[in-house]
């Protein structure tokens, strides 16, 4: 098992990512540079939270573009596990490897709190069976305001795309939505933050569940102890 | 040759900002008001002429990179 944590200019979060495999769960993990052109070998890789680009023109819109993403996105392609939080479910948003956008939340406020989430059936490895029916995680964002046409929002509810939903709205999401994967069950993306629940000082530590849950999506059967 | 492109949130999509804005302006007193967009304006500066080439080229960076078509829509001005 091999994780690769991108890093690009304004995350800041790659190292909680990196906490949270390598020490969370004692995998073999490393980070990958964005101006890397190739990943090498990867198991699971993880697009980090933070404010790539200094979030410029949109949130994500602009760390799309960058060297690394052609290689994620060829490797998401040929079925590869992704794992975008926050910062990084925005970037995988822009790059159109996951469906809908993320907009200013309603509040206009940025939101940083612990949110209880509702865990949907999103397939096996990530379902309310193996994650519980409720978890706690943190966010931290200020655009994390779920957005997708009618005609997604159908695709999404009907291929059971959406991960979790938050029992309450702290940003507008459409139908309090705060994490889907793509149709074919390889990437994912999350607004709250699972690289901040995982240590016992962390304000749960459900993040090891979901980071379990995401890998179970290719790897199933495979056991994780925690570290 | 100037270049101005417009972004502006999709009509059918939720615009926390322009709502807020929108009340702003209610409360410092313009009345009638029956909705406020806030998007963005890129001014580029170029060299060469105006083509269908570059128009082409325009066009789809605008859909790559100004401005995202999930959620916004863009327009843009070629001036001298």
């Amino acid at each position: 098992m091999n994780i690769a944590v991108l890093q690009f200019p304004g995350s800041n979060c790659d190292q909680d990512a990196f906490q949270l495999f390598a020490g969370g769960l004692g995998l073999p993990t490393r980070y990958v540079w964005h101006k890397d052109r190739a990943l090498g070998e990867a198991d699971l890789v993880v697009v980090p939270g933070g404010f790539s680009y200094g979030d410029y023109l949109r949130c994500g819109a602009i760390a799309r573009f960058s060297p690394v993403m052609g290689a994620v996105r060829e490797y998401a392609a040929a079925g590869g596990l992704v794992l975008g939080i926050c910062n990084g479910f925005q970037i995988l948003c822009e790059a159109g490897l996951l469906p809908g956008a993320l907009i200013r939340n309603s509040s206009l406020e940025y939101r940083c709190m612990t949110c209880d989430l509702t865990v949907e059936d999103a397939g096996p490895g990530f379902n309310p069976r193996a994650l519980g029916g409720r978890i706690r995680l943190p966010i931290g964002h200020g655009e994390g305001n779920y957005r997708i046409d009618e005609a997604g929002r159908a695709r999404l509810v009907g291929n059971g795309q959406v991960l979790l939903r938050y029992a309450g709205n702290p940003n507008g999401s459409l139908d309090d939505i705060a994490g889907v994967r793509n149709e074919a069950g390889n990437v994912f993306g999350m607004m709250p933050h699972p690289d901040r629940a995982f240590e016992r000082f962390h304000p749960s530590r459900d993040g090891l569940a979901v980071a379990r849950a995401v890998l179970a999506a290719r790897f199933p059967g495979m056991i994780l102890k925690t570290a | 040759m100037k270049i101005k492109v417009f972004v502006t949130p999709k009509r059918n999509v939720l615009d926390p900002q322009g709502a807020a804005v929108g009340h702003a302006l209610e409360s410092l007193g313009l009345e009638g008001l029956r909705g406020a967009r806030v998007g963005k304006v890129v001014e580029l500066e170029l060299e060469g002429p105006d083509s269908p080439q570059l128009r082409a080229k325009l066009d789809a960076l605008c859909r790559d990179l100004l401005s995202n078509p999930v959620i916004e829509d863009y327009r843009y001005e070629i001036g001298a």
